[in-house]
């Protein structure tokens, strides 16, 4: 599944990843498992992953428009990517973070 | 047993259809097409529930910002920034875009929840909107986690104790695109903008409410500057108080005929003729006659405006302008044509209500009736009549009918809702048309059944009676003449029997000297008769006296038998 040759990764990217649960569920748990395997396969340890218990924080569920959870939202690099789900289908999260085109081609 | 706990929304009408309101603490879903005044209806309820029963609300909206919401709401007149200053309200904007999202494995919308749960918990909320909740399948594409969470939401939300409002666009065949009511079982009010002859008419429709009576019919709404109002006339049924006191016609001579008191208060009046018979005119005396007694009048004029009828009845002598000053009358002018039926009658309603008058006049009621189909106007205005009989309010509509049609014709509609039915008739003949005026009907009370002539003078409305011989029904010019001839017959007549009197009279006089005359003549007749028997008696005396002076001389015997005499009497003195 790795393909770093092709990738679009920009290895000066600084990625913050910030993954909202709420409580410690099934899905958050799968959602956080499959986000860190991810990120050490495709971003070698230049990332960081905050996460956010919206139980703990309910007002930032309103102030970054979450709805669904568990969401992923990519603060950086730019622009705001969103992803929800417990990210267990890889290709779509990877799809979603830019970390790679759905189509293999090079930009 | 316990009944259903209502949540009064505060809204004009909707109360009374839903018998209280909408089921406290469930969900209600409120459907309709695009511009039907879903979000309107929604916010008014937070606002109301704010404003006027201190419970706070929170309004989850996923297609208008906040900032659009305030901006669109300032028009209505509700100030949403005051109230989410004081802490009454939360607008939540739940921003969704496709294109944003990338679907990744199973999720739910527990995030959605906790910003529900939240906004709750921090104003202590009573109240939720949300809408519409249906955005969230354009934005979320697995249908099935969709749906299961769309029922943990509505049941979180009875969890929490609050009476919300779900919005939901119409479908094709069913009430809400997405079939919403699959999940919101409680309530159902849909709503209806439909547009008949070009005129837009809204319309409310309970579809459901468990465990509740509610009005099942459409309702006609209004939304205006004052937000929303039903017309509620849901419930009124033939049970209004029937007063027995009268009031004046505003015409003394009406008054007479109406059994010599006038209309009913609270009874319904309709006056009916062909333009020109002077139903406004009518309707301006009533109004006179209503003011100067120091009741409130309200004047819905179809046809001029407030202005002009101010200045044509001065012509008649009636000055309504004195009573607009004071404050006893109040005029509210729009064409008919502005709205359909049903929207002037919610207008009516909610001015009536304002207004509060104990008089009410339509002019013209046929107007209205022109703006809807024939079906509509009997239920429409049977609910308008009961409404303003349920008040006891006196309602006179005058009715323009059409010259070619029997003036009775055309309100076979209404006349039967009427309790008093004046006809007003042009009478034409001879080159002249002139007014009639008939009662037709007037329930519970004596009436005359004559036609009286009606004319307009610059003191008002004079009623006389109209001229019947045998010529037929004769009024105006027609009439006075007849009267003029009539009189000339009756001096003929008077002067005839005086010439005959005094022949009579002369005759008698005639008669009386004849018989004078006769009787001078019996009286010379007589005498002469009686010279003739005293001369005749002279006579005899004097051949007596000289027959017994010859025998003296001739020394001759007693006459031995008498001499024929005239008369016993002289004979039996001579013997």
């Amino acid at each position: 599944m790795s393909q770093l040759d092709d990738s679009p990764v920009n290895p000066e990217d600084r990625w913050l990843l910030r993954l909202y649960v709420a409580g410690q569920t099934p899905k958050a748990l799968h959602a956080f498992a499959n986000l860190t395997k991810l990120c050490e396969e495709h971003l070698q340890g230049n990332y960081e992953i905050e996460v956010v218990d919206l139980l703990i924080n309910p007002t930032l569920a309103k102030d970054d428009q979450i709805l669904a959870l568990p969401t992923l939202v990519r603060k950086l690099p730019e622009p705001i990517k969103k992803i929800i789900g417990d990210l267990s289908n890889i290709e779509r999260v990877l799809v979603g973070l830019d970390i790679r085109p759905l189509e293999p081609k090079n930009r | 047993m316990q009944n259903l706990l209502k949540t009064p929304t505060g809204i004009k009408g909707l109360d009374e259809i839903t018998d209280g309101g909408l089921p406290q603490g469930r969900p209600t879903l409120i459907c309709g097409g695009t511009g039907c005044g879903k979000t309107l209806l929604a916010m008014e309820f937070l606002v109301r529930g704010a404003t006027q029963f201190n419970e706070p609300g929170v309004f989850m909206s996923f297609e208008e910002k906040s900032e659009e919401l305030t901006k669109n709401f300032a028009s209505l007149g509700f100030d949403l920034n005051e109230l989410i200053d004081q802490n009454q309200l939360i607008i939540d904007h739940v921003h969704l875009d496709p294109s944003e999202i990338e679907e990744a494995g199973d999720y739910d919308l527990e995030g959605l929840l906790i910003r529900i749960g939240y906004a709750i918990h921090s104003l202590g909320a009573k109240r939720v909107v949300l809408d519409t909740i249906e955005a969230l399948f354009s934005g979320f594409a697995n249908e099935a986690i969709l749906r299961s969470e769309l029922r943990r939401l509505f049941r979180f939300l009875k969890d929490q104790g609050v009476t919300a409002i779900i919005t939901g666009e119409q479908g094709e065949r069913t009430f809400t695109r997405f079939g919403l009511e699959e999940y919101v079982a409680d309530c159902v009010i849909f709503l209806n903008h439909m547009v008949n002859k070009q005129i837009a008419t809204r319309r409310m429709r309970i579809v459901k409410y468990r465990g509740s009576a509610h009005g099942t019919n459409e309702y006609p709404f209004l939304i205006d500057e004052q937000g929303f109002s039903v017309m509620p006339v849901s419930s009124l049924g033939l049970d209004h108080p029937a007063s027995s006191e009268r009031i004046a016609t505003g015409v003394l001579r009406l008054d007479t005929m109406l059994g010599g008191k006038g209309y009913y208060r609270g009874s319904s009046i309709l006056v009916s003729g062909t333009a020109g018979t002077g139903k406004s005119s009518l309707a301006a005396h009533f109004v006179n006659a209503a003011c100067a007694r120091g009741e409130r009048c309200l004047y819905f004029a179809f046809e001029e405006s407030q202005n002009q009828i101010i200045r044509n009845m001065h012509s008649i002598g009636i000055n309504l302008g004195q009573w607009v000053e004071q404050g006893l009358l109040q005029f509210q002018n729009a064409r008919s044509t502005l709205y359909g039926l049903e929207m002037h009658l919610v207008v009516m309603h909610k001015t009536i209500d304002q207004f509060n008058p104990s008089c009410v006049v339509i002019d013209p009621i046929s107007n209205l009736i022109a703006t809807a189909s024939e079906s509509e106007v009997k239920s429409m205005l049977s609910r308008m009549i009961d409404y303003l009989k349920m008040k006891q309010i006196t309602a006179l509509c005058t009715d323009l009918t059409s010259s070619s049609n029997s003036s009775e014709r055309n309100d076979i509609n209404i006349s039967s809702l009427m309790d008093t039915w004046l006809l007003l008739q042009i009478l034409e003949a001879r080159g002249e048309r002139n007014r009639g005026l008939y009662i037709l009907k007037s329930r519970g009370m004596a009436h005359s059944n004559q036609v009286r002539e009606f004319i307009l003078s610059d003191e008002g409305i004079q009623l006389r009676d109209v001229y019947i011989g045998v010529s037929g029904v004769l009024t105006g010019s027609s009439r006075d003449n007849q009267e003029a001839k009539d009189l000339a017959e009756a001096l003929d007549c008077q002067q005839l029997i005086e010439m005959r009197q005094r022949d009579i009279e002369r005759k008698k006089l005639a008669i009386e000297a004849q018989i004078l005359a006769l009787n001078t003549q019996f009286e010379s007749e007589k005498d002469d008769l009686i010279r003739l028997i005293n001369k005749e008696k002279l006579r005899n005396d004097t051949l007596l006296l000289d027959r017994l002076a010859m025998a003296k001389l001739k020394q001759a015997d007693k006459p031995s038998e008498p001499l024929p005499t005239l008369t016993n009497n002289q004979l039996g003195d001579s013997k």
